[in-house]
């Protein structure tokens, strides 16, 4: 039976899954310790190789279904991913060099694919997805296998990794055998296309980036003060005048496109529409929805966060995010809740009394409580879960919408930290109280510096607050956040990777992968295969033709630390 | 002081004119009215005034104005519009030229005269200069000039502009050799260097870890020194191109061959320079600087030196001088030796000073000026009076304003690039910083002021290569532009964010891929290609 929109009782699940996860990492751990010729990024969760080399040739490697497996040609999405995949192993040797002749040695002739399970084809990745594989390499027919297809993409990106050119340009893998699955299961990166327009070209291209690192979130945070690019079909206004221009906006086309695109590399969208600050651009097509701010008895003309007190927000509300609940197939919706400014709620007449009547006296926390409790109780009605900032949990008062003692059987949403200060007491804090959690504070990547930030990235431990074995499985994983004030298309990919890769590591590999010289050393060819993939392929359409195109410079060289290559 | 009243009151007007806030770098001097002239690309065209000294033939002109034509109106072809009678008397059909001085087949040098009047009004559109190069800076603001309104039309408002650069070397360094940069990123780089008034191309080639300069007269010094001698060099060829792009755009290639420190990668292709280093009374396999205790050194350095002499054309050398270690010669008994029978006893500044007095003895030889890092004043080798100091440490061994009031006080001319290291970055527009660096903000009397021959900003590749040079250095590096070229008295951060911010989208709209100062958008994003 197909479920959408995982109801929160059906959070012990989740939980049962996590912990299968750990029993798993705990078993391999050992076979962890890397070994010296290992050029995969993220590390597997287990990997034996042996001297024994295979051979591949351009003109006579081949994808295939396995006969017994689950999935066949009609599964687009594998098809899809094998043309790809043959693509990024050879594609830009191919033209360059032509095939090398085979030398002595045994032929790898196929990778053929297997899976075990419902393949789930033609369904959304979700949070719950099986991303478990096993690659065996052997000669002539490698065989790779997983109860999803979401698990033979990941094992197709290391299988892609494993391929080298030896001395001669030859085609070659070693003998191996992996075994892999992620040590969490949300890995997001944050985007912000509301402080700087993103074309969808530099989404896609993100999101093959984040396909290299198994990533499998893209956090759109899609819409926030300066713009509103947001194509809403049921409130066309909001983006008409509160778009930066006709052009800077995702129609709904634009947004199927990024769904699509990013199922196909089983990335999930968790599209984040944050109240009730961060709302200016809102309110340019939507009157009466912002709170006018006062200067003393008269309207100053400003405005401020979202008015909690009128239904007509709320019956806004409503219809909105109906829409967004069917434009965005993922059963998460993030709903922000962070930095909301108490000057102009306290400043306007109207919320003074408002506060009186409910017994709020002075304390906006609750006028905030009150209002994010409103939205989650309508994202809950339509089906869906909700993400939060941590301010969702911190400002809530302790006889408010959540309790410490029920709170798992309570409906509750994924608390995200995102404040660096003291954020592994807040994780103690938000799983204490039994809510799940991501984990950003450290993960700050538009916050720059001089040199190598990515060994700090690389160093957090998103587990190493205090708490009990219960309290460390709510965590259920984490996301780097490049947020736009300062980066557009322009610099978005640089400032991403390879430091965004460091946290995809973080987040796939066991804990004990934590060695900085090792990481070192494999993030650097990491980076060059990033540089070939991207230089080599860049996707004209999402839902058939990928056309290779070469661009004009393409320097296999690369800059986190001065190097030769 | 009376001009500064005037010129204020100009800086309103132009503030208030709209348009011509599109500027950057601030001219010296401007006047622009609502008066607006329609500009047909079809018809437009640049002619050579029949009086300019430059005629039609004359390589630097000739391709500026295709550039230019390219850059404001695309190869795009127009249509033919609808004559529209009355409108024709406020038409410009062509930007006239007038050059007083010939000559478009030298180098542009550190004396070069960059001065130019621009003149759009009823009567005439005439860009004026003494120079080929004042043309060039003259075409650069002019191209600034021309908008376009939402219906495409494409407007110049009358505008008088008299522009001469406040320091005459307004620098970028860029560093080949921690990371290689392909050639088109260093074309690309001189284009919008262009557009920024930059002047001097301060390539820094070599370095500990790579040499990618193919030397003729030594090849194995790229053979065995570069990352890959088949892909990361610069030929020959490379450098002759990037000296003809720099010279077209009115750039000078200022060459540098760091030493004695910073010259690992020389090791390997020619044995015996490098210094041994010492564990104990054993070579330790590792090298340090250049050996200055041999006369082999000397003499590969000579006929190094002559063939860098003759391949870059600047009068100016760039010798490096910078960070020079002395652990590993202190190790050395050769060394040592030969500080005892030079009587230095324990100083090795003295043995520093020794090597670089016979270098710039060599390559005053060959007719050369020379810049230097600030180490070689700092540690007192004697040079000759006519050596540019690079100030480029912050703090030590003083503060980089003290050290800029004691180069010029010893009476050497001194470049300034302590503050405008580009290749350091933190979070949020720390543009504004480099910004209001004054580079004559010590004290000192006016001949000392005099000889602040200008700066540089400085991109070294430690974490840079060709995927994040161009977002890193601009619009950042614009800040350093404007400063060099400016009046004194544009400091106005509130205007400069105004016009920076437009300037930014003018080079997206050219395709360079210039990252964002603030929040924001522009017509016309970069996209990838």
């Amino acid at each position: 039976m197909e479920h959408r929109g995982l109801g929160w009782p059906r959070l012990p699940r989740l939980l049962e899954l996590l912990a299968a996860l750990a029993v798993q990492a705990l078993r391999a751990s050992a076979i962890a310790a890397a070994s010296p010729d290992l050029r995969l990024w993220p590390m597997p969760l287990s990997v034996q190789t042996t001297p024994r080399v295979l051979h591949l040739s351009p003109d006579n490697f081949v994808f295939s279904h396995s006969p017994t497996s689950k999935a066949g040609p009609s599964c687009s999405l594998l098809q899809e991913a094998f043309r790809r995949y043959y693509d990024y192993i050879f594609g830009f040797y191919k033209w360059h060099h032509g095939s090398a002749d085979l030398r002595v040695g045994v032929e790898l002739k196929q990778l053929q694919v297997s899976v075990v399970l419902d393949p789930e084809c033609d369904t959304f990745p979700k949070i719950s997805s099986d991303e478990s594989y096993t690659l065996l390499v052997r000669g002539p027919v490698a065989s790779l296998t997983a109860n999803r297809v979401w698990g033979v993409l990941r094992g197709l990106e290391t299988f892609s990794q494993l391929i080298y050119q030896d001395f001669y340009g030859t085609f070659t893998v070693n003998e191996s055998n992996i075994v892999d699955s992620p040590r969490f299961p949300h890995r997001g990166i944050l985007i912000d296309t509301s402080r700087h327009f993103l074309s969808v070209k530099s989404i896609f291209k993100t999101l093959d980036a984040m396909a290299f690192n198994k990533f499998n979130v893209l956090h759109w945070h899609i819409v926030d003060d300066p713009s509103f690019p947001y194509q809403s079909v049921t409130f066309p206004g909001l983006s008409k005048k509160g778009s930066y221009s006709s052009s800077h906006v995702y129609t709904p086309n634009d947004v199927r496109m990024v769904i699509e695109y990013a199922r196909l590399r089983g990335i999930r969208i968790v599209p984040e529409f944050d109240s009730p600050g961060h709302t200016q651009s809102w309110g340019e097509g939507q009157k009466d929805l912002l709170t006018p701010c006062y200067n003393g008895k008269e309207p100053s003309g400003a405005f401020g966060p979202i008015n909690p007190i009128w239904n007509t927000t709320y019956s806004f509300l409503s219809k909105f995010f109906k829409e967004i609940s069917t434009v965005f197939p993922d059963e998460f919706i993030h709903l922000g809740g962070d930095e909301v400014d108490f000057d102009c709620w306290a400043s306007n007449p109207e919320i003074q009394d408002f506060m009186r009547d409910k017994g709020f006296g002075r304390d906006f926390k609750k006028l905030e409580s009150f209002y994010m409790q409103a939205v989650l109780d309508m994202i809950s009605a339509i089906n869906k879960n909700s993400i939060v900032w941590q301010e969702v949990f911190d400002d809530a008062s302790k006889r408010g919408w959540w309790h410490p003692q029920s709170s798992k059987l309570m409906p509750g949403p994924v608390i995200q930290v995102w404040k660096v200060e003291d954020y592994t007491q807040e994780q103690s804090k938000v799983t204490e109280a039994g809510f799940p959690v991501i984990l950003s504070a450290p993960w700050y990547l538009d916050w720059i510096s001089y040199g190598q930030d990515w060994k700090h990235y690389y160093a957090v431990d998103p587990l190493s607050f205090e708490g009990s074995q219960e309290q460390k499985k709510l965590v259920i994983g984490g996301e780097a956040c490049l947020w736009g004030e300062y980066v557009d298309a322009t610099n978005l990919s640089p400032r991403l990777w390879p430091r965004a890769s460091a946290v995809g590591e973080r987040l796939w590999s066991h804990k004990d992968v934590r060695g900085l010289e090792d990481a070192y050393r494999r993030l650097t060819i990491h980076r060059c295969r990033m540089l070939r993939h991207s230089c080599l392929l860049f996707p004209l359409s999402v839902d058939g033709i990928t056309t290779l195109q070469f661009t004009k410079t393409c320097i296999f060289d690369f800059p986190f630390s001065t190097s030769k290559l | 002081m009376a001009g500064s009243t005037l010129w204020f009151s100009l800086l309103l007007a132009a503030a208030f004119a709209g348009r011509a806030t599109a500027l950057w770098p601030w001219p010296q001097y401007i006047q622009t009215s609502e008066r607006r002239y329609t500009i047909f690309p079809y018809s437009f065209q640049f002619q050579y005034h029949v009086s300019s000294a430059a005629q039609v033939g004359c390589s630097v002109l000739d391709e500026a104005f295709q550039r230019y034509r390219e850059l404001l109106f695309g190869s795009v072809s127009f249509h033919f519009p609808q004559p529209m009678g009355k409108w024709h008397t406020s038409e410009k059909n062509s930007l006239a030229i007038l050059v007083v001085t010939p000559g478009c087949d030298q180098f542009p040098s550190l004396e070069s005269v960059e001065n130019y009047t621009l003149t759009v009004n009823d009567e005439q559109c005439l860009l004026l200069s003494e120079t080929v190069w004042g043309a060039l800076r003259g075409l650069e603001t002019f191209s600034q000039l021309v908008w376009r309104s939402p219906e495409g039309t494409f407007y110049i408002n009358k505008t008088e502009i008299e522009d001469f650069p406040r320091f005459p070397h307004r620098g970028l360094l860029l560093d080949t050799s921690r990371h290689y940069l392909p050639l088109a990123s260093i074309l690309d780089t001189l284009d919008v260097m262009a557009y920024n008034k930059f002047n001097v191309f301060h390539w820094h080639l070599v370095d500990d870890s790579s040499f990618p300069y193919e030397s003729f007269t030594f090849p194995d010094l790229t053979k065995k020194g570069s990352y890959n001698p088949a892909t990361h060099i610069y030929t020959a060829q490379d450098v002759k191109e990037v000296i003809e792009y720099a010279r077209l755009r009115g750039i000078r290639v200022l060459a540098e061959f760091d030493t004695p420190g910073h010259t690992l990668s020389w090791g390997p292709g020619v044995p015996g320079l490098l210094t041994p280093c010492y564990s104990g009374s054993h070579p330790s396999g590792t090298f340090g600087p250049v050996n200055p205790a041999l006369n082999n050194t000397y003499e590969f350095m000579s006929t190094f030196f002559l063939e860098i002499s003759s391949v870059f054309p600047d009068f100016y050398l760039h010798l490096g001088g910078d960070e020079v270690d002395f652990t590993c010669w202190k190790s050395n008994p050769d060394i040592q030796a030969f500080m005892k029978k030079k009587g230095f006893g324990e100083d090795f500044k003295k043995l520093e000073s020794f090597y670089i007095q016979k270098l710039l003895d060599i390559v005053s030889a060959y007719g050369k000026g020379y810049v230097v890092w600030q180490e070689v004043f700092d540690n007192k080798v004697k040079v000759q009076p006519d050596t540019v100091i690079q100030v480029w440490r912050e703090e030590m061994p003083v503060r980089y304003m003290k050290e800029m009031e004691l180069v010029t006080r010893a009476g050497f001319r001194a470049l300034l690039s302590a503050p405008w290291y580009l290749n350091h970055i933190t979070y949020g527009p720390d543009w504004k910083k480099i910004y209001m660096v004054e580079p004559l903000a010590f004290e000192g009397s006016p001949e000392q002021n005099a000889l602040v021959i200008g700066g540089e900003a400085c991109m070294w590749g430690e974490y840079v290569d060709s995927t994040n040079l161009v977002p890193r250095l601009w619009p950042r590096a614009g800040a350093v532009a404007e400063r060099l070229w400016s009046n004194k008295m544009v400091t106005n951060l509130d205007f400069a964010y105004k016009r920076l911010a437009h300037f930014r989208c003018e080079l997206l709209r050219r395709g360079v891929q210039a990252q964002p100062l603030s929040v924001g958008y522009c017509d016309m994003e970069f996209e990838q290609t």
